[in-house]
C-alpha cells in the first residue's frame, strides 16, 4: 500500500492506500476522488485523468512518452511543468498530486 | 424541468452512468434512479475485448458505490418491463413501478446473433456483456483452435488477444477488409498486415454456411460457403448490434434505426429522452441521421442531455471519436468516414505510425491515425471547428493537423459549439425527414 494524496480543485485532500498495480487514476476513482474521470478507461484518449504532480520521486515518476506528451495538448484546464496524465503514473511512490476543476 | 423533478434512467451503462453522474454535478436535487438488469455497478466496455480478457484482474467497474451515496443517486437492480406515458411511470418486470417527471432510455444494444446452423453449440459465443467476457476468458484458456466470425472492431480485439495467447486463430468476414464499414482501406490494410503477422488467418470475403459439432454437442468448426472447413474449438460471434429498443416501440415512441430524437434528444414524447447506442439522432457532422456506438457519444449525449434537464439546453454537436487497441497499436478516429470520396495519407505506414485524412466534396470529414495520437487530438479540434479544412490545404509540403489546428485557434476560429443557426442550416435538408 503506498499513500497518494489528492488536492482537489475545493482544496480538500483525500489521502489514498493504491493497491499495487493501481494508477494515479485508477486509485482516485476507486476512493470517489472529484475531478479525475477516466472516461477512457486509461487508454489515453480523454485526458480526464490530468493531474499536477506536486511532490513525488520526480527522478523516479516514469519518463513521459510521446504519446503521453502529445494527449495532454487537449487537457481542460491549463498544461503546466506539472502537468501528467494519471492513468500513465504507477503507484509505487508516495506522492502529492493535485486535481484540476474540470466542467461538468 | 423543475429542481425537484424526478429522473428515472433505464440503463445502467456507460450513457445511464454518465446522466446521473451530470446531473448531480450540474446540481440537480430531485431523485434521480439508475435502473439496470446487469449485476454489479454500472461499468465500462471496453476492456472486456481487450485487456479484461488477458487480465483478470482489470478494473471494469466505473465508480465504487460511494460515488452512488455520497451523491444519492439510487441504483436500482430491476429491468424495465414497459412505459407508461400517460400515467409517468415504468413499471419492473419484479411488478414495481417508478413515478418519472423525465425518462431517460439508455437501453444500449445487444448482439446480433446470425440465423446460422450451430450458432446454439457449445463453445460459440458473443461479447457484450462482462459474464460474456468472464465466459469467454475461461474458453480461451482451453481453446486451441479459435475462430471469429465477423472482422468489426470487436472481433478484431479478440483476435488480437487469441494470437498473445498463442491460440491458432482465424477471422472470417463476408466483406473484403477488415473494419470494412468503419475505416478505410489504408487503415484497415496496416491492421490485416498486423494480425497476419502475428500468424492470424484472415479468410476475408467468406461467407459462413454452417457450425459444425460434435455428438456432445461442442463446437468443432466453421463451414464456408466455398466448402473449406475452419477447425475451431471456440467460435466468437462479432457480428454487430441491434439497439434495444422494444420498451419505446411497445410505448408509441418513435423508433427508426434507434430511439429516433432530436437535436436536444428528446423522443417524440417531450418528457422522455434517449441517448447512447439505442439512439438515433441527427448528426450534425454527417448531415443525417444516424446511431453511433462509442463511449464518446454515450458520454456527451449523457452530459447534453443533463446540461438541458437543468436548464441550459444546447444542441449535441460533439465531435464523433472512437479507438480501438489491437496488439500494441491505437488506432483512433476522429470524425465520420463513411462515404469519403478522397483520402491523403500524412506519415509513412511502413513507420507503423500514420494518420489517414479522409474527405467528401473537398472537405475533411474523418481522421484515422495508427499510433499517432498528436494527429488524432488535433483531429478533434479541427472537426470541431466551423470554417473545415479543405483538402487543397492539405496538399501543402510538410502540412502538419496540430499546426493547422493551432493556426486557426490563435487567430480566435476555434468555435466549438456550432451555432444553432449553423447546426440548422447543414440539418436543413434533413429536417422533413422525421
Ligand atoms: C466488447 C466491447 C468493446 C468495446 N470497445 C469500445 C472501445 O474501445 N471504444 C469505444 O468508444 N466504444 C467501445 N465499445 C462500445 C461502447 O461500450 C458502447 O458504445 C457504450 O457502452 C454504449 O453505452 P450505452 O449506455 O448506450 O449502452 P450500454 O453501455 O450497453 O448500457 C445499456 C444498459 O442498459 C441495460 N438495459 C437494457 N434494457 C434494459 C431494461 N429494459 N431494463 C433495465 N436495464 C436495461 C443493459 O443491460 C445495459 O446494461 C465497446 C463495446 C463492447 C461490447
Ligand atoms: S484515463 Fe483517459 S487519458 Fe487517462
Amino acid at each position: 500500500m503506498t499513500k497518494i494524496d489528492y488536492i482537489q480543485s475545493d482544496g480538500t485532500r483525500i489521502t489514498v492506500d493504491a493497491a499495487p498495480g493501481d494508477t494515479v487514476m485508477s486509485a482516485a476513482i476507486a476512493a470517489d476522488v472529484d475531478g479525475i474521470v477516466g472516461e477512457c478507461g486509461g487508454n489515453m484518449m480523454c485526458a480526464t485523468c490530468h493531474v499536477y504532480v506536486d511532490e513525488a520521486p520526480a527522478a523516479r515518476l516514469p519518463a513521459m512518452t510521446d504519446d503521453e506528451d502529445q494527449m495532454l495538448a487537449c487537457t481542460e484546464a491549463p498544461r503546466t511543468a506539472l502537468s501528467r496524465l494519471g492513468c500513465q503514473l504507477p503507484t509505487d511512490e508516495p506522492m502529492v498530486v493535485t486535481v484540476p476543476g474540470i466542467p461538468t | 424541468m423543475k429542481p425537484d423533478t424526478t429522473v428515472v434512467i433505464v440503463g445502467a451503462g456507460q450513457g445511464g452512468f454518465q446522466v446521473a453522474a451530470s446531473l448531480r454535478e450540474r446540481g440537480h436535487a430531485g431523485p434521480v434512479v439508475l435502473v439496470g438488469d446487469e449485476p454489479g455497478l454500472p461499468y465500462q466496455r471496453p476492456p472486456l475485448s481487450k485487456n479484461f480478457l488477458l487480465h483478470a484482474e482489470t478494473q471494469t467497474e466505473l465508480r465504487p458505490r460511494s460515488f452512488y451515496e455520497r451523491r444519492d443517486i439510487e441504483l436500482r437492480h430491476a429491468r424495465v418491463g414497459s412505459i407508461d406515458r400517460f400515467g409517468r411511470r415504468v413499471r419492473l418486470a419484479d411488478g414495481h413501478t417508478l413515478a418519472y417527471d423525465h425518462l431517460v432510455l439508455a437501453t444500449g444494444a445487444r448482439n446480433r446473433t446470425p440465423p446460422i446452423e450451430g450458432v446454439t453449440l457449445d463453445g460459440v459465443v458473443q461479447v457484450r456483456t462482462r459474464d460474456d467476457a468472464e465466459r469467454l476468458r475461461a474458453r480461451l484458456s482451453a481453446a486451441s483452435h479459435l475462430a471469429i466470425i465477423g472482422a468489426g472492431f470487436i472481433g478484431m480485439e479478440v483476435a488480437a488477444v487469441g494470437a498473445r495467447t498463442g491460440i491458432t486463430t482465424t477471422v472470417i468476414e463476408a466483406l473484403h477488409r477488415p473494419m470494412a464499414r468503419s475505416v478505410s482501406v489504408a487503415t484497415s490494410t496496416h491492421i490485416a498486415d498486423l494480425h497476419r503477422a502475428q500468424g492470424t488467418t484472415l479468410r476475408m470475403g467468406r461467407t459462413v454456411v454452417r457450425l459444425d459439432g460434435d455428438d456432445t454437442g461442442a463446437v468443432t468448426g466453421v463451414r464456408l460457403h466455398d466448402g473449406t472447413l475452419v477447425p475451431a474449438d471456440l467460435v466468437v460471434v462479432g457480428v454487430g448490434v441491434a439497439p434495444a429498443v422494444e420498451l419505446a416501440t411497445d410505448a408509441g415512441i418513435d423508433v427508426g434505426d434507434g430511439i429516433r430524437v432530436d437535436a436536444h434528444l428528446a423522443t417524440s414524447d417531450p418528457h422522455v429522452s434517449a441517448i447512447g447506442d439505442c439512439a438515433e439522432f441527427p448528426n450534425t457532422h454527417t448531415g443525417t441521421r444516424t446511431r453511433l456506438e462509442s463511449i464518446q457519444n454515450a458520454v456527451d449525449q449523457a452530459r447534453c442531455l443533463a446540461a438541458r434537464l437543468t436548464g441550459t439546453p444546447a444542441p449535441y454537436t460533439a465531435v464523433p471519436w472512437f479507438w480501438t487497441e489491437q496488439f500494441s497499436t491505437k488506432l483512433q478516429i476522429a470524425g465520420i468516414g463513411q462515404g469519403h470520396d478522397d483520402s491523403t495519407v500524412l506519415g509513412d505506414p511502413a513507420t507503423g505510425s500514420f494518420s489517414t485524412l479522409l474527405f467528401k466534396d473537398e472537405l475533411l470529414t474523418a481522421v484515422e491515425s495508427v499510433n499517432a495520437p498528436a494527429d488524432h487530438t488535433a483531429a478533434r479540434r479541427i472537426l470541431a471547428f466551423d470554417r473545415p479544412l479543405r483538402r487543397e490545404e492539405t496538399a501543402v509540403d510538410g502540412f502538419s493537423l496540430a499546426q493547422w489546428a493551432g493556426g486557426r485557434q490563435r487567430r480566435g476560429q476555434d468555435r466549438t459549439v456550432a451555432p444553432q443557426d449553423a447546426v440548422d442550416a447543414r440539418l436543413g435538408h434533413t429536417a422533413d425527414v422525421h
